[in-house]
């Protein structure tokens, strides 16, 4: 990736106060970034380990529950996540070439996707409700194996809270499409977008290990 | 040596200090400035201390005598679960990085102020919110299942579980984007000249616990997120007549809560390098090894976690690998206080009260990690876990170690961040009052432990008539020491707000120290330095005559 | 006090029987393998912890500031000194750690000809049984063994984690739902000792204890025969002792006054007519009392949680009767 233009000795106009360059800016919030993203890391990881135990102690459970998960949707999901996530890269190029429609444009392209993804998983989620497809002691199916109500909680509680950080991206997506508009960004100064971009590639890849984990093991 | 950083006495110069250049309550509530943000955490910090100390009176009080004659016995285990939870969420894990380490963390670098100071005020938002929970767990039926949360009990006691679990889920996040922000600031923002091997001591143990609080505690989120599931839905995997296993759980908290317990000890050995050296104006012996333990104690502190579970039904193979590993850790930890003690040879040794209470750790703290290895090892953990034994160790590494060291860097610094001297001659009486009462307190802990006497017990009375009466003995010599403790903490208490009224006006560098901090004024101006300090030696270069006036 | 210190921490296997500063009397072949280990740890620990202090104490009266002049030495390090004070502890703490893994084998499995005892963990009682000898022992009575004798108790508990520990023996073990756990002894001495939970386990974990007596052989076949047979007791009598020994104490009242605790008082109970939750009602027989023992959230009375544990394969019929003729008497 190619560094911020310095245009001046001061730097842009968003240098804060307490650094002396916009290179020190630029590289201290790509290091932020980078160090949330392990922490989120570890947080799904935690999650995964549950999963892990759950398939290691009662893989009967495990079989027979996700037979119930539709995997036409999971992977439909997946490509939009990953186009999504090409949108995305497109959009810091932009940014990094100064090209302003361009970057706007993939930033709604973003955005779309990503609420394409939320609508699937409504239906998801519909689907499973009304076939009692529930965690814990609200599980009322009838017809598989083990313990399917630990499944499902495993299930809804991983692509809930994946899905929570698909909602804050574009939360903070829609922000940067504002910011866009105003002009903000620039070969110069693009370090928002592209530390945003970081992140949703995070929550791509994430879901790269949940859809096969959950939709695909035999 | 001079320094290339201009200071300006806030006597002499015309810029105020970061206390006064701006005024009234939003100016503090909506600050960016990190020494503000550190004061705020300071106020906070100590009034859940004072909180959590009232607790443990109570707690002293009905285990003064072996029935439960001064509370209930749910009320009792209320007592001892929320002085756990407030003394380990809210004040032993921030009370250095929070609030010292805050204020002291880019003076030190020679930084303006940390890297996102507006995460860094985010942090104590999220801290207050997440405080406001846990208290209002306790008003809206109190939590009763231990600081430790065991499942099947939190899963099925009709306490504030889930108000509790969401306080300390919401309290993770100000510990991690906390360690975020320090670790970008130590990468990015050190001063020109300073480099990894001439940053001060406490700056490595910040680092090496900011680091365990990126990768521990999002595990620790999702682990109460578990749990709160597991009541709220009833899911079932830590439920085994649902197909769980509560063992599962003790895995997922532990995993946290080990790192947990070196975030809440690395800092105050930073502190200890700080003072040994300052207050003997000595160099450090085994700068190196002293940084590189911090960092390998954080690692190691990782794979540790089962060494509170050999008695849970976890294999033997992984129980005897934990407690290998476990031997792993004290290594490090013995390098470091051999090296402390070695810096003080040939030192000018000034027995301040910052340097009494280093001291007072060196005691203390190596007395909780030899006490560890009882319980590091299989077959005498066997006989102790869940003992008093294990109440004292834990009180002599987090108190003794932590929370003294805690208390010496708030006096070493306080004339740093308040522009004001203390009371030498009280500072000295409550440290007498503080290190016997903490010592007697805790050594009967001992041994009551290991004769036996089992943790969380609210009366015993029900079991042999001489077993009784030693642990009756034991435990009210401990309550007898838990008095003088508290007396000593108020006292501390007083005479630090007393300076603030009428105390001596201090210059910028009363104690003579090397390092960058003591190159500003006291208190600092709101940028902290004028231009750019540069770094041009080590932080305990001290072999030289030196003048600096108090 | 230091004398005391040092003389625990050189006491040998065989003078462990006797209690020390630290330690209970140990009475069991498992405290006589653990106490020396945990003799060397404390004699280790005293030595360590003396030495530094007092190298410390020399160093902070002999290296005291003199003047505001001072010089201080530039030492940072010593390297041959570094690698000492590493390499020491280093090896024995790989003393210890072996030694304490071969404690731990040592402590966690039970030799094969290890009589058996299966015990239930409940809020707040154990209950122990002798398969071979149809023998139980509950809350108030001791739990008796055989001197010289393996002995290994199988454990599970009906609800929340709790763990079984002994002291006198040094032994521990949680005891967990749905699971089996052991633990095994050795008793070397004659004698009565605490057993008790050492697993929170909610309000009354502190009363949640026990004792265990060890006796002679001869002793031990005599009161193997007593216990079986139940002695000379009218059901009634049975009944209230179990009524203490089961627990029941702890949710219901007996006494005039009816007190309502965590579930019904029993006080003038048989006979009535109840209104449960669903709205029926239900006559108070000798039928709706063992189906309350067996199955007690299938009918609760209005007013009341579903807080009761079933009792479903834990009475013998004559312990059925026995509880049935006490609530009876209870007017």
């Amino acid at each position: 990736m190619s560094e911020p233009v310095e245009n001046s000795v001061t730097g842009h106009r968003f240098l804060q106060h307490h650094f002396f360059t916009a290179r020190q800016q630029y590289d201290s919030a790509k290091l932020g970034m980078w160090l949330f993203c392990v922490q989120e890391i570890l947080f799904f990881s935690g999650l995964f380990m549950a999963y892990a135990a759950v398939r290691f102690f009662y893989p009967e459970t495990m079989l027979a529950a996700h037979e119930f998960l539709s995997v036409p949707m999971g992977a439909i999901n997946t490509v939009v996540l990953l186009t999504s996530s090409l949108t995305m890269a497109l959009a810091v190029r932009s940014a990094q070439l100064n090209l302003q429609k361009n970057l706007k444009f993939h930033l709604v392209i973003t955005i779309l996707l990503a609420c394409v993804f939320l609508v699937i998983k409504y239906f998801e989620y519909t689907h499973k409700i009304h076939a009692g497809m529930l965690p814990g002691k609200y599980y009322a199916g009838e017809g598989l194996a083990g313990s399917p109500w630990i499944f499902f909680g495993l299930y809804f509680l991983m692509t809930g809270v994946h899905g929570i950080h698909v909602i804050g991206g574009i939360v903070v997506m829609v922000w940067l499409l504002i910011r866009a508009r105003r002009g903000d960004f620039g070969a110069e100064y693009y370090t928002p977008v592209e530390n945003v971009g970081l992140y949703w590639h995070v929550v791509d890849v994430i879901w790269i290990f949940l859809f096969p984990l959950l939709y695909l093991v035999k | 040596m001079t320094t290339a950083a201009e200071t300006i006495d806030p006597a002499e110069g015309n810029e105020p200090s970061y206390l006064s250049a701006t005024k009234g309550l939003r100016s503090w509530l909506f600050t960016v400035d990190h020494k503000r943000i550190g004061i705020m955490y300071l106020v906070a910090v100590l009034l859940f201390f004072m909180v959590g100390g009232l607790l443990a009176i109570g707690i002293r009080i009905e285990l003064a005598t072996a029935p439960g004659d001064f509370v209930s016995a749910q009320t009792y285990n209320k007592l001892f679960t929320l002085h756990g939870a407030i003394m380990v969420f809210l004040v032993i894990i921030p009370a250095i990085p929070a609030s010292l380490g805050n204020f002291i963390l880019p003076l030190q670098l020679g930084a303006k102020d940390v890297a996102f100071p507006k995460l860094n005020l985010a942090s104590f938002h999220i801290y207050v919110v997440g405080a406001l929970f846990l208290l209002y767990a306790i008003v809206s039926g109190g939590l009763d299942t231990g600081w430790t949360f065991y499942t099947p009990y939190s899963t099925s006691t009709d306490t504030s579980v889930i108000a509790a679990t969401t306080g300390a889920f919401i309290l993770g996040f100000s510990s991690i984007f906390t360690g975020l922000n320090f670790i970008v600031t130590i990468h990015k923002m050190r001063a020109a000249g300073m480099t990894w091997t001439r940053m001060p001591l406490f700056i490595w143990s910040l680092y090496a616990t900011s680091v365990i609080q990126i990768l521990a505690t999002p595990v620790l989120a999702i682990t109460l997120l578990l749990l709160t599931m597991e009541r709220w839905l009833g899911i079932g995997i830590f439920d085994a007549s649902m197909g769980g296993d509560p063992v599962l759980f003790q895995h997922f908290f532990w995993f946290y809560s080990h790192p947990a317990v070196y975030i809440m000890i690395l800092p105050g050995m930073g502190v200890i390098s700080e003072l040994v050296t300052t207050h003997s104006r000595k160099n450090i012996f085994g700068y190196r090894a002293i940084a590189y333990s911090s960092v390998a104690i954080a690692l190691i502190g990782f794979l540790v976690w089962g060494h509170h579970m050999f008695v849970s039904g976890q294999s033997m193979i992984a129980s005897a690998i934990f407690s290998f590993l476990t031997f792993g850790v004290a290594v490090p930890t013995a390098i470091k206080v051999f090296s402390w003690v070695a810096t003080l040879y040939k030192g000018s040794i000034r027995l301040t009260t910052p340097m009494l209470y280093a001291l007072a750790f060196l005691f203390l703290f190596t007395i909780g990690g030899l006490t560890g290895l009882f319980l590091g090892t299989l077959a005498t953990d066997v006989h102790l876990h869940d003992t008093y034994f294990v109440v004292a160790h834990f009180h002599h590494t987090m108190m003794g170690g932590g929370l003294i060291a805690f208390i010496a860097g708030l006096h070493h610094w306080w004339p740093k961040m308040t522009g004001r001297l203390y009371s030498e001659l009280w500072g000295k009486i409550a440290f007498v009052l503080v290190f016997v009462g903490f010592s007697v307190t805790f050594f009967a802990q001992f041994v009551a432990g290991t004769n036996g006497m089992p943790r969380r017990y609210h009366s015993y009375d029900s079991l042999s008539p001489a077993m009784r009466d030693l642990y009756e003995y034991w435990q009210s010599i401990s309550s007898i020491g838990a008095y003088v403790l508290g007396v000593g903490m108020f006292i501390i208490l007083f005479y630090l707000i007393h300076s603030l009224i009428r105390g001596k006006r201090s210059g910028p560098n009363p104690w003579g120290g090397k390092s960058l901090e003591w190159e500003t004024a006291s208190p600092p101006i709101e940028h902290n330095f004028h231009g750019h300090p540069i770094c041009k030696h080590g932080p305990y270069d001290f072999d030289e005559i030196d003048h600096q006036g108090a | 006090m230091i004398s005391q210190l040092l003389l625990a921490a050189t006491q040998t296997a065989e003078q462990s029987t006797e209690a020390t500063f630290w330690l209970p009397p140990g009475a069991s072949t498992t405290s006589s393998s653990v106490d020396p280990l945990f003799n060397f740890i404390m004699g280790v620990s005293i030595f360590f912890f003396v030495l530094v202090m007092a190298v410390l104490a020399y160093f902070v009266i002999k290296y005291r500031k003199r003047s505001d002049d001072d010089k201080t030495s530039p030492i940072s390090g010593n390297h041959r000194l570094e690698i000492v004070w590493s390499l020491i502890p280093a090896v024995i703490l790989v003393v210890m750690f072996v030694w304490g893994f071969k404690g731990f084998i040592n402590l966690s499995v039970p030799p094969d000809n290890a009589m058996e005892i299966r015990v239930i963990g409940q809020k707040w009682f154990w209950e122990f049984s002798y398969p071979i000898d149809g023998i139980t022992v509950r809350k108030g009575e001791k739990l008796v063994v055989p001197i010289n004798k393996p002995v290994k108790l199988v454990m599970s508990s009906e609800d929340v984690l709790h763990a079984m520990f002994i002291p006198a023996f040094r032994i521990k073990r949680d005891v967990l739902p749905n699971r089996y756990s052991v633990i095994w002894f050795e008793a070397t001495k004659l004698g009565e000792y605490d057993i008790f939970c050492a697993e929170y386990c909610g309000d009354e974990h502190s009363k949640m204890t026990h004792t265990i007596k060890v006796v002679s052989a001869a002793e031990y076949e005599a009161w193997k025969v007593e216990a079986a047979s139940g002695g000379d007791m009218t059901p009634a009598q049975l009944g209230k002792k179990l009524f203490t020994g089961l627990g029941c104490v702890a949710c219901h009242s007996t006494s005039k006054d009816k007190k309502k605790m965590v579930g019904p008082p029993l006080f003038g109970l048989y006979g009535n007519t109840e209104t449960l939750t669903d709205g029926k009602t239900v006559k108070v027989d000798d039928k709706y009392i063992r189906s309350s023992l067996i199955e007690p959230n299938s009918q609760i009375v209005k007013g009341f949680a579903p807080a009761m544990p079933p009792y479903k394969g834990r009475l013998k019929e004559k312990e059925m009767a026995g509880m049935i003729e006490y609530i009876k008497s209870l007017k």
